[in-house]
């Protein structure tokens, strides 16, 4: 006998046939780019698009290069989302505002080193100055914002933090905006050793040191979670609360720290998109904070590998998405749709595999 | 005692003779803390701009400005809550006092420090490079115009007088300090619609009351503010004894009625139900709402019509986030949608289609195409967990405005440059509705939010509004009793969607114009922040929220009464926001479902500690039953 029949309503046939469109304008927008790119005369190549023109390999490797490190920076964000969300089971809506605060502080240390004359001559060590900076601005942002907007929400149904979380969200970036008013913060320039292109694969140097801040970073994380008494407390957390409370586990202290660190990790994404934009406006936060949850959700919420991996998917996807699909599916101006473009593999991932490419991880309320 | 009698509440279980606290009892450490927070706030207020930017608006002509009121409320409000102290069930109080004030005064005297603080780094430092309102205007406001001296020292003592003033609160009875609120929100009232009563008196032509009431500068003049002042305390004295007889009143009528009326309303037609007081009310405030136009001027009435698209949008967001329990954060998309599709079908100046549609005909097609939109966006979503669902509906509500503003669609909707030349409504020959007649825009306005509080009204309590409250409270209990929760959970969506299609259209046709810009994602958090403030899931109370905020803080795009705030307006609606979910979830108007629903926990513990009172009662008047035997 069987106990649970489960029918398929319209609204199912509507997300199959949903699904199957999705894939099916993936797959033919990919196949006529690589029909170009094999030969632009093809038919198959000039069946959506007469116009469109391939890619050619070096602009193909640039453009991968800018989506990953794009994609570190989203990951570095998610993993704030991914971390939050594993031990309190909310999405922490501010947290793209966290990211910006830190990109906002960074501009304005490097700007006053700049003015002291340090930034050129002591680069690396600025650099590292800044770093540090930011992750303490953005760690006590994140720890204020726990304590003030959902402690006293602990408990109550999920979705009365997530809209206090958009609160919070709003509030943070106008609070940038009151204070330091609507215009652009500049990073200075940055070192001609740093910005000119080297090496074999010949990457923009800032693209390379944004790949090691991240790798950096998410070494440091892996160790945090993986190797000392602190990440262990935090993974009891995250996989029941009530019973690592029992065995000892200060509960509250470990969802602190938990934002903290998560906003450390904000604090270097900020400095990231410095160096990546030089500079930074109090917007700035909205969309990466989005597509850093995209990127979460992607990877899997709750685990963090995965947040990593779906923020260089994310990355990746946006740079190379609207020239690889759009554009031969006869797209004009594909470029503007990159935002879109982020959504929607939000949007697709949820449909076709809601729990993301590497499986998430849940606290125990969510699995049952 | 019986276990089935009155239990004892929190104020009934305060013994006879509470203690009084000594002035420097204080819990010190609260203090501090509470201190610390009001610096920090006051700082923030400072170092914001507010204090220079609302100088130029007076509230009260020589003696207060908004800039003054910015910086003054803050300590009121914490002196307020530091002297709050928590009554627990069945533990011994003390009784209100001058400790209350005292504690107040400490908080006050302490956070005000902070500008202290601040005056002496503005006069030392310089840090304008960061932080833009660093300057030499705040200054000037900071130490009103005197000496760096007067600023240090008197804010502090300001601080202590206000502070203490929100502490003392507690020490008046319930009645005085309501009195008092009263009195003060009044004349702010007053102030701050000095636009409005204006424009009312030159419809009535008794423009000498405004004159008088209004100095040259705009503001409340001196004794004009002590009038209202004293009428509002008048008015709230009198209320209060009116309560009093008729509440007296209906005690003793509702003992008699119990035998006689029975249940005998159920067989009654629908609108008898409605109690006759109520009714009368009803019909009077409609009357009120048809002839007032007439009087107002134009800054007015285009002021209500932008509150009234926000109304009609709050509605249809309504019926999705407060009935049917759906965090839709893309509620935008909706209005876009009837937005664009009018001034696409109607607007010579469109780019695809040259044909113009009379309004009403385009208006069918965007109520056509926005349920589309809501079951193309609502199909997708509805399996998801809540807060994917949230995110999920931002981000579609962010692809269609891309999309509008792309290259790749200008072809229809004109990218950038938006859609123009948007004719107005022929309302079937008998009149037009154009933009640059606010009056007219504000009728067609109001006949459409008649028609969406009557639908919404009726769908609430209809078969489909039932079910969508049962999916509300717990999903997997209404599937499980049988609603079909997907296609209750789609059709929530498709009504919000036509709700939300109409405030478009009547925006084209209001304004001549449509850009993409107009459809940012925080229209959607403005709705969202109207509907949670009024009171989700409550048409009284969605109204309220919307004729508030809006009325007085403004839509994204729209200046409301108190242009001043137009830079502040999104800072305040993120704070309120928080503030409501902290403290208030149920919003100013609760539905009283809905405060069930998020209070269960609260309510529980309440029911468990009055049975433990009763319980220890019971126990004790047993003792004492045994200790009195012989």
């Amino acid at each position: 006998m069987q106990l649970t029949t489960k029918q398929r309503t319209r609204v199912d046939w509507f997300l199959t046939f949903l699904r199957v469109v999705a894939l099916a304008l993936i797959g033919a927008g990919l196949l006529a780019f690589i029909a170009q790119a094999i030969n632009s005369e093809n038919p198959f190549a000039q069946w959506a698009n007469p116009d469109a023109i391939s890619l050619t390999g070096k602009q193909f490797r640039d453009l991968v290069i800018a989506g990953l490190a794009q994609g570190a920076m989203y990951g570095l964000i998610a993993l704030g989302y991914s971390m939050v969300y594993g031990v309190l089971g909310f999405i922490n809506f501010a947290h793209g505002e966290v990211f910006m605060i830190g990109a906002v502080t960074g501009a304005i240390t490097s700007s006053k080193l700049a003015e002291a004359g340090h930034w050129e001559s002591n680069f690396v060590l600025c650099l590292l100055l800044v770093v540090i900076l930011s992750m303490a601005v953005c760690t006590i942002t994140a720890v204020i914002m726990e304590r003030v907007a959902y402690r006293p929400l602990r408990g109550k149904p999920r979705l009365i933090p997530l809209i206090t979380s958009i609160g919070v969200s709003f509030f943070l970036q106008n609070f940038i905006l009151v204070l330091l008013g609507p215009g652009t913060k500049s990073y200075p320039k940055m070192p001609d050793w740093l910005t000119e292109k080297r090496t074999f694969l010949e990457i923009q140097g800032t693209r390379m040191l944004v790949l090691v801040v991240a790798a950096m970073a998410m070494a440091g994380l892996w160790y945090l979670v993986e190797r000392t008494k602190t990440g262990k407390a935090m993974r009891a957390v995250a996989e029941d609360a009530e019973i690592a409370s029992l065995m000892g586990i200060d509960v509250n202290r470990i969802i602190v720290k938990t934002f903290a660190v998560g906003g450390a990790m904000a604090g270097v994404a900020g400095i990231l998109w410095g160096l990546l934009f030089n500079s930074v406006l109090h917007t700035a936060g909205f969309l990466p904070g989005i597509k850093a949850f995209s990127a979460a959700v992607v990877g899997g919420i709750g685990n963090l590998g995965g947040s990593m991996a779906g923020g260089l998917t994310i990355g990746v996807a946006e740079s190379l998405g609207p020239l690889m699909i759009l554009e031969p599916l006869g797209v004009s101006g594909p470029s503007q749709l990159r935002d879109a473009v982020a959504f929607a593999v939000l949007i697709i991932v949820l449909l076709v595999r809601p729990s993301g490419i590497f499986g998430e991880r849940l606290p125990s309320e969510e699995r049952t | 005692m019986t276990v089935t009698g009155e239990f004892p509440t929190a104020q009934s279980a305060l013994p006879a003779a509470a203690r009084r606290r000594r002035l420097l009892d204080q819990d010190w450490q609260k203090l501090v803390r509470a201190g610390a927070i009001l610096a920090f706030g006051q700082v923030f207020i400072a170092l914001s701009g507010m204090p220079v930017t609302f100088d130029r608006r007076l509230l009260i002509d020589p003696i207060l400005s908004l800039g003054y009121l910015s910086l003054l409320w803050l300590p009121l409000v914490v002196g307020y809550w530091v002297g709050r102290e928590q009554v627990l069930e069945g533990m011994t109080a003390y009784a209100r006092g001058g400790r209350d004030a005292m504690a107040g005064a400490v908080a006050g005297l302490l956070g005000n420090a902070g500008l202290t603080l601040l005056v002496v780094g503005i006069t030392h430092f310089d840090i304008r490079d960061p932080l833009v309102n660093w300057s030499p205007q705040l200054l000037e406001i900071l130490e009103f115009g005197e000496s760096v001296w007067l600023g240090a020292l008197i804010w502090p003592v300001i601080g202590a007088g206000t502070g203490a003033l929100g502490g003392g609160m507690h020490w008046a009875s319930s009645r005085i300090s309501r009195t008092t609120v009263i009195v003060l929100l009044s004349v702010f009232g007053t102030a701050v619609l000095e636009s409005v009563i204006t424009d009312l008196t030159q419809g009535f032509h008794i423009e000498a009351v405004s004159d008088w009431l209004y100095g040259p500068k705009r503001g409340l003049t001196y004794p004009a503010a002590i009038v209202v002042a004293v009428a509002a305390a008048g008015v709230m004295t009198g209320l209060a004894a009116f309560r009093d007889s008729s509440a007296r009143a209906a005690e003793a009528a509702r003992g008699e009625r119990a035998t006689t009326v029975g249940g005998s309303g159920a067989t009654r037609p629908r609108w008898r139900r409605i109690p006759t007081r109520r009714l009368v009310n009803l019909v009077l405030a409609v009357a009120a709402i048809v002839v007032l136009p007439l009087f107002l001027g134009r800054l007015t009435n285009e002021l209500l019509a932008n509150v009234g698209l926000f109304i009609l949008l709050a509605l249809g967001l309504n019926i999705i986030v407060g009935l049917a329990g759906i965090l839709d954060l893309g509620y935008v998309a909706f209005f876009a949608v009837g937005g664009y599709s009018v001034a696409v079908l109607t607007s010579p100046g469109s780019p695809r289609f040259d044909a113009e549609i009379p309004w009403f005909g385009a208006l069918f097609v965007a109520m056509l195409l926005a349920g589309l939109a809501g079951l193309f966006i609502g199909a997708p979503v509805i399996r998801m967990r809540g807060d994917y669902l949230a995110i999920v509906t931002l981000g579609f509500g962010e692809i269609i405005r891309v999309l509008l503003l792309s290259d790749w669609l200008s072809g229809t909707f004109n990218g950038a440059q938006g859609i123009t030349n948007i004719p107005g409504v022929e309302v079937f020959g008998l009149a037009t509705v154009r933009g640059f007649e606010p009056r007219s825009v504000l009728y067609l306005v109001l006949v459409f939010c008649a028609i969406a509080v009557y639908v919404s009204w009726r769908l609430e309590n209809s078969r489909i509004g039932r079910a969508w409250m049962a999916i509300r409270e717990d999903e997997s209990v209404a599937e499980a009793m049988g609603v079909d929760t997907v296609s209750a959970k789609l059709m929530a969506f498709v009504t919000g969607a036509v709700l939300g299609s109409f405030s478009g259209a009547i925006l084209s046709a209001k304004v001549g114009s449509i850009f993409p810009h107009s459809f940012a994602i925080i229209v959607s958090i403005v709705i969202l922040v109207v509907v949670i403030f009024g009171g989700m899931g409550n048409i009284a109370g969605v109204i309220a929220g919307a004729v508030v905020l809006i009325g007085v803080l403004g839509g994204p795009n729209q200046p409301g009464l108190l242009q001043e705030f137009a830079e502040y307006k999104i800072l305040i609606y993120g704070a309120l926001l928080v503030w409501m979910m902290l403290q208030r979830s149920e919003g100013l108007i609760p539905s009283a479902r809905r405060a069930r629903e998020l209070h269960v926990d609260e309510m529980n513990q309440d029911a468990w500690l009055r049975a433990q009172v009763v319980a220890d009662d019971v126990a004790n008047e047993g003792g004492n039953r045994e200790k009195g035997r012989p």
